[in-house]
């Protein structure tokens, strides 16, 4: 994949190609489904303890990019680095947080991923590789790209992944992280989330070209379109990306276009999307996309299927019971940490 | 070794950090084949190559950011502000993402931008400033301001092998500052970040300031001391964290306090002195803390104007003067 062959969205090669020879296989079938159905009974869960005053702070999920978290992540390896954002959490999952960890985060315990000093899906962990998000999307492009500087220098063979949606694609950030990135042929690979409203924004206010991977071009690097309900199309175009960056051929620019399933967070019941458009995402439901796909291949069961539902409940009950039991931080931890020793 | 300059004792630590650390790198705008627009970085791309001497483009906020990445990464960047001024495009990589990421969830982020700041003649409202107080404030930086020339070498050598981000302002105006050229030791030596240094010992009043400032003060007390009045001069050499037991000391010693920074004076970290020594010292006081600052607008442009904003020895003189009488 180079820049002149980068796919556009109506490029029929995109949709000819082959997602049945992805090289994967049951187990591998098993861990994507299955990080696809955690993501959506935890943030279900997630959503459920805000209303009933268990939660601490606001919620935010990831309902219709379960896909972009699974397919993407999925094509890392142990060495690469995970820069994600806030609707990704199944990427922290095949990173190595579990979900205890995560509803600890989200309860602000102490045994969390940063002890309580920040909540939800700011926590990053740097035993699994994953840096910690900011609340100002796009910021973590920059650090990205320094971080796949960091490797290209001592041509240590890792990629960093990063997010952003296609409303962070517009700050500044994006544009600095991404030209210094194709300047210096960076190992990097940003995908643009692309769910169609940046909180109540829709993409007309946002951007007036016509798909944002056509920015690729101008940024002189490698392009590529999926569809972010597919998880095969999102692993296979990370893959290739990532294959690219660690053959020294630089980044590459993924928009993966999805549907936001629920409002911006929590308190927010999307009232200003469209019925169709909101219609026409649960009818491309990533997860039951995945779920359909897995049944009419026959890789697994219906009987299987509902044992891997069984399992993820079974996952997110144990892992709210461990948060509510955790210890909350003593208060003087506030003043632990501001500097590193 | 021969007297070196502030600027020549800058890149002398720069090129012996480089030398001593494979992951120290460094990363700016012009600083490859044109050396930095101040020269600090002068040779280095011949000596150290490309992927450890980083012509970026020109884009703070990605400077600063990939900086933090590159130092997630285990490696010690230096980057460069062409101009302390443009610091405010990478503002928020560095007050919300670097300052905070080890607080959050524990990674170290040692990396180092360097601040050339100060008006050095005529250079208007965007290459003079002194923008040194808005992260005085930002908990997990630490800011120094080295006067001296041995000072600048031993605090950035500190400031590249401390674990966290470090801003190191760099007055302009004493890159090639006569007065300040010295030799200084040819073996490695830092000097530690948080101690301030008395530059001038006295029992009348008490001076604490920082950067070119610290000269302009010298200048002061030396006049004063004719009239046989002795000035104690507090070079503080760091603000965050500052030192600030030696400040206590000094005004428990001389009753009176007056603090001088180039920068503006509304906001600016003469004010935090000032707090400290009513909370801490206030009953050692004779007379009220005077702070002598440039005035709070923009720095301007013009000889007259830019002379009108700026402090200087006779302001300090007066200030000085005025805080005796009291």
């Amino acid at each position: 994949m180079n820049v002149e062959t980068a796919p556009a969205l109506s490029d029929p090669a995109l949709a000819a190609s082959d997602l049945d020879d992805l090289g994967l296989g049951r187990d591998d079938y098993r861990t994507l489904y299955h990080t696809m159905r955690l993501q959506r009974e935890f943030e279900e869960r997630v959503y459920r303890l805000f209303r009933q005053g268990r939660l601490v702070g606001a919620a935010y999920a990831g309902a219709g990019h379960e896909a972009i978290a699974a397919g993407s992540a999925y094509a890392l390896g142990d060495a690469d680095i995970l820069v994600p954002m806030h609707r990704v959490i199944g990427a922290h999952f095949l990173r190595g947080h579990t979900a205890r960890d995560m509803m600890c985060q989200y309860l602000g315990r102490a045994n969390g991923p940063t002890a309580g000093k920040d909540g939800n899906m700011h926590c990053g962990n740097w035993d699994h590789h994953i840096v910690g998000m900011i609340s100002h999307l796009g910021a973590n492009i920059p650090v990205a790209a320094g971080v796949a500087l960091a490797s290209k220098v001592r041509g240590d063979g890792a990629v960093s992944l990063t997010y952003i949606g296609e409303g962070g694609s517009s700050i500044g950030d994006f544009h600095e992280g991404l030209n210094f990135a194709a300047v210096h042929r960076l190992p990097m690979v940003l995908i643009v989330e692309n769910n169609k409203f940046a909180y109540s924004t829709p993409t007309r206010f946002e951007y007036a070209c016509e798909n944002i991977v056509d920015r690729a071009r101008g940024y002189g690097v490698a392009g590529a379109l999926v569809d972010g309900t597919d998880v095969r199309a999102v692993y296979k175009a990370t893959r290739d990306a990532v294959e690219l960056a660690r053959e020294g051929g630089g980044p590459t620019l993924i928009e993966a276009r999805c549907t936001r399933l629920l409002g911006h967070a929590q308190h927010d019941d999307a009232f200003y999307v469209p019925r169709d458009i909101m219609e026409e995402g649960w009818n491309n439901d990533p997860v039951t996309k995945a779920e359909n796909l897995l049944l009419e291949r026959k890789y697994f069961t219906r009987e299987e299927i509902d044992g891997i539902q069984e399992e993820v409940n079974g996952i997110v009950d144990d892992a709210v019971d461990y948060a509510e039991q955790s210890p909350l931080p003593e208060p003087e931890a506030a003043l632990q940490g501001v500097y590193a020793d | 070794m021969p007297p070196v300059t502030y600027l020549e004792a800058i890149s002398s630590g720069l090129r012996e950090e480089m030398e001593r650390d494979e992951s120290v790198f460094c990363l700016g705008e012009d600083i490859g084949v044109y050396g930095g627009a101040f020269k600090i970085t002068k040779g280095f791309l011949d000596e150290f190559g490309e992927d450890r001497v980083i012509d970026a483009p020109v884009a703070e906020s990605v400077i600063i950011g990939a900086a933090m990445g590159a130092a997630l990464m285990g490696m010690r960047p230096v980057a460069e502000m062409q101009f302390a001024d443009f610091i405010t495009c990478g503002f928020n990589q560095l007050v919300n993402n670097v300052a905070k990421t080890h607080y959050r969830w524990g990674a170290a982020v040692p990396l180092v931008v360097r601040c050339p700041s100060g008006a050095i003649g005529n250079a208007g409202p965007f290459h003079s400033q002194n923008p040194e107080a808005w992260f005085c404030k930002v908990p997990g930086l630490k800011v120094v301001a080295p006067a001296t020339t041995y000072d600048a070498k031993g605090l950035l050598k500190s400031s590249i092998r401390d674990n966290n981000p470090v801003l190191y302002f760099e007055h302009k105006g004493l890159y090639r500052f006569p007065r300040i050229r010295e030799e200084i030791p040819e073996e490695d030596y830092t000097v530690p970040i948080g101690e301030a240094a008395v530059r001038r010992e006295g029992v009348d009043a008490t001076i604490v300031t920082y950067g070119k400032m610290v000269f302009h003060s010298l200048d002061a007390a030396e006049t004063l001391a004719g009239e046989g009045v002795e000035t104690e001069v507090l070079d503080l050499r760091s603000l965050l964290p500052y030192d600030k037991q030696a400040i206590l000391e000094s005004v428990r010693k001389t009753n009176r306090l007056l603090v001088v920074h180039e920068d503006t004076l509304t906001g600016g970290f003469g004010g935090e002195i000032a707090a400290v020594v009513a909370e801490e010292a206030f009953e050692h006081l004779d007379a009220p803390v005077r702070r002598l600052a440039a005035i709070d607008t923009p720095v301007p442009f013009s000889p007259p104007l830019e002379q009108f904003f700026l402090p200087n020895t006779e302001k300090v003189t007066a200030a000085l003067r005025d805080l005796l009488a009291y």
